[in-house]
């Protein structure tokens, strides 16, 4: 966008911090690979890898590699996913998750599953954006009646009660059909399992779709950073920014719970590492965060697998207990900086 | 009450009369909920007529309708009444204290904290050892304090009357329903399905046993609450307003708290966080009562009203039981997104 201002103010190397990132992806990923109910040594993951060790062949290649594809897609959406809806509502406490989002998505599609048998593959993905967009235009609704009008506070907290609220709906639904209950058990507390190849693939082109909705619209949200005023005076359609942004975040979120389940507080946590590293650029934000989400969350997973071996703790669980701290202290630093919360 | 004595606060406030419309909300309440009692000791799995009913509550009549009626339905509706009433004093109670309507145990994580220590000591108490042998209540009461305390210090605000004590409660919320999560994992598969059918909020397969410590608390707790009644009005305004007037805020405001999380907690050692309930009978109570602070007794009576109806909704209008905190939830929650969406006007001028 040539119309939208540069953000100069704060240029730490955003080559190099990628490159660092990416450089502890390959290190996470390669820990992903070894790490499960049995860990496997360097040298059984390698020869795993190409085709040496029959077991290590298999469990490589038909377990571990899979789900670290789908960890790298499913954080890399969240976190881009968190970026924006956190530079479009102006709202550092936004989150897919947390506003409801995730949870409309989940409930899209367990209800498709339980009564209108719409299993995994393409309907799946398309339930969960159905939902997700839905939750969204309900969230925003909702808080924006609330008496102080669209502030953190009360997105987050419409965002809870629309949380509860569907909840229940899946609850209701998961007891009315045990094979329901069966298939989604763990699926709605948020986990990485192996991903059917029938869903993957239309998951990925509508996160890429999503992604570059994301890239086009991240110089006017630069823009709406300084005030829907400010915006429409530099020229930025402060309308259709909103909106296309809010599809982008519907899209990516709606992506990740169809192939992951509901996942709280990656979208929440990595934006404020990202702008702690690079400034308030969204265009470098939103770089970042694609890198940083898979890293934390591949990271949860693999603390999920390793703290009740030989089971494992789905990785909804994981980032639920490590985000709330993060959170909280959120709420603290928010009221320092005197918004209004 | 004599006033002649002690040119305190009970000089000043106005004398506690019994107010009309209160008393009026109290009394209809009550028929209400008498009549939906023996509504729900007739319906079952077959309907019992009233003149059978009414023979079989004296232990006369159809032996299989005496089993029905006193062993199945009366444990079942008693633990509605005992779980209903002290979750609606409890929520009626925060909320006045915080003045914040949506204030109440369920919402700030009381319940959650509960539940996580409950199943907390299933699994501890799984391993052997002498953590098993803690009664499932006092559990739920360490958890529900516990739980209060630690939010209280992680709002960061000596008042706990914003909006921010909400966020934290619910990400607690959030946070302890994850350990609880994790705990269900490092359990036998038989006490985890035990413990997720308790999670979700069901009376169930429940009994006196379960009732008893709840009517004790509410036996202790009632009484004290409606000594404390008159004093507490007075929280109702500002801080400034209420010392002048001589109560000791911070403490009077410790002490109903304590009440309102003990009261959440023994009801959900009883039938597990029946999501909401605390919640809606505070404002509802308030409605009906039409005064600005919230009447523990009304909001007691409220609250075992919406369960009792709620439970014998969930028991015998579909083909299967459904969990009393699921249908709690999905009337509670939208009334949730209700509240957020009004002005506050009779709950104090708070942020």
């Amino acid at each position: 966008m040539s119309t939208a201002p540069r953000t100069r103010t704060r240029r730490a190397p955003l080559t190099i911090l990628v490159g660092a990132g990416v450089a502890l992806l390959v290190v996470v990923v390669l820990l992903s690979l070894l790490i499960g109910s049995r860990v496997l040594s360097p040298a059984e993951t390698f020869g795993g890898l190409f085709g040496d060790d029959a077991v290590a062949t298999a469990v490589i290649w038909e377990l571990r590699l899979p789900r670290t594809l789908l960890g790298l897609l499913v954080g890399a959406a969240l976190g881009v996913a968190g970026a924006l809806a956190q530079s479009v509502t102006r709202n550092p406490l936004a989150d897919p998750g947390l506003l409801g989002i995730s949870s409309g998505a989940a409930v899209a599609v367990v209800i498709g599953g339980a009564f209108l048998g719409l299993g995994a593959g393409t309907p799946r993905v398309l339930l969960a954006l159905l939902g997700a967009a839905l939750a969204t235009v309900a969230v925003y609704t909702f808080a924006r009646r609330s008496p102080e009008g669209l502030t953190p506070v009360n997105m987050t907290l419409a965002g809870m009660a629309l949380t509860a609220f569907l909840g229940a709906v899946v609850s209701a639904t998961v007891l009315l059909s045990a094979s329901t209950m069966d298939q989604y058990r763990f699926w709605v507390v948020g986990a990485l399992s192996i991903p059917d190849p029938q869903t993957l693939l239309p998951a990925a082109l509508i996160a890429a779709v999503g992604a570059v909705v994301a890239a086009s619209v991240s110089g006017s949200l630069n823009a709406l950073a300084l005030g829907d005023d400010t915006a429409s005076a530099l020229g930025v359609n402060v309308l259709r920014t909103r909106i296309s942004a809010g599809a982008a975040v519907v899209l990516l979120s709606g992506t990740a719970v169809a192939l992951a389940g509901p996942i709280a507080f990656i979208g929440l946590i990595i934006p404020h590492m990202a702008r702690a590293l690079v400034g308030n650029d969204v265009r470098r934000m939103l770089v970042l965060s694609a890198v940083l989400g898979p890293l934390l969350l591949l990271s949860a997973d693999i603390i999920g697998r390793l703290i009740v071996r030989p089971s494992e703790l789905q990785v909804g669980v994981v980032t639920a207990i490590l985000g709330t701290p993060f959170f909280i202290w959120l709420t603290w630093r928010t009221r320092r900086r005197g918004d209004a919360i | 009450m004599s006033t002649s004595t002690a040119p305190g606060i009970r000089a000043i406030l106005p004398r506690p009369r019994p107010r009309r419309r209160v008393v009026i909300a109290v009394v209809t309440t009550a028929a209400l909920l008498l009549l939906t009692c023996l509504v729900a000791l007739s319906l079952g799995d077959r309907a019992t007529a009233p003149a059978a009913l009414w023979e079989a509550l004296q232990g006369r009549g159809a032996e299989n309708t005496v089993y029905a009626v006193l062993e199945v339905r009366l444990p079942r509706v008693v633990l509605a009444l005992v779980v209903g009433a002290a979750f609606g004093i409890a929520g009626g109670l925060s909320q006045s204290v915080l003045r914040n309507p949506l204030a109440s145990p369920d919402v700030l994580g009381i319940g959650a904290g509960a539940s996580t220590a409950v199943v907390a000591v299933i699994a501890i108490g799984s391993l052997g050892g002498p953590v098993g042998a803690v009664p499932i209540p006092v559990a739920a009461l360490v958890g529900g304090l516990a739980a209060a305390a630690l939010i209280a210090v992680l709002a960061r605000d000596r008042s706990l009357r914003g909006r921010r004590i909400l966020l934290i409660g619910i990400a607690m919320s959030t946070a302890l329903t994850g350990v609880t999560q994790y705990l269900l994992t490092r359990i036998d598969v038989y006490d985890a399905q035990r413990s997720a059918v308790w999670l979700t909020g069901s009376l169930n397969a429940r009994g006196w046993a379960d009732a008893l410590p709840v009517a004790i608390g509410l036996a202790v707790l009632l009484p004290l609450t409606l000594v404390l009644a008159h004093t507490s009005r007075a929280l109702i305004f500002d801080d400034d307003v209420a010392s002048g007037w001589g109560v000791r805020t911070g403490r009077m405001r410790v002490v109903l708290l304590v009440i309102s999380v003990c009261l959440a907690a023994l009801a959900t050692s009883a039938a597990g966080p029946v999501a909401f309930v605390a919640l809606v009978s505070g404002q509802v109570a308030r409605r009906i009562g039409g005064v600005p602070d919230i009447p523990p007794l009304l909001a007691g009576l409220t609250g075992a009203l919406i369960v009792l109806v709620a439970d014998t909704v969930a028991r015998t209008a579909l083909p299967f039981q459904l969990p009393v905190g699921v249908l709690t939830a999905l009337v509670g929650a939208p009334y949730l997104l209700y509240l957020l969406q009004r002005r506050r006007r009779t709950n104090g001028s708070t942020p």
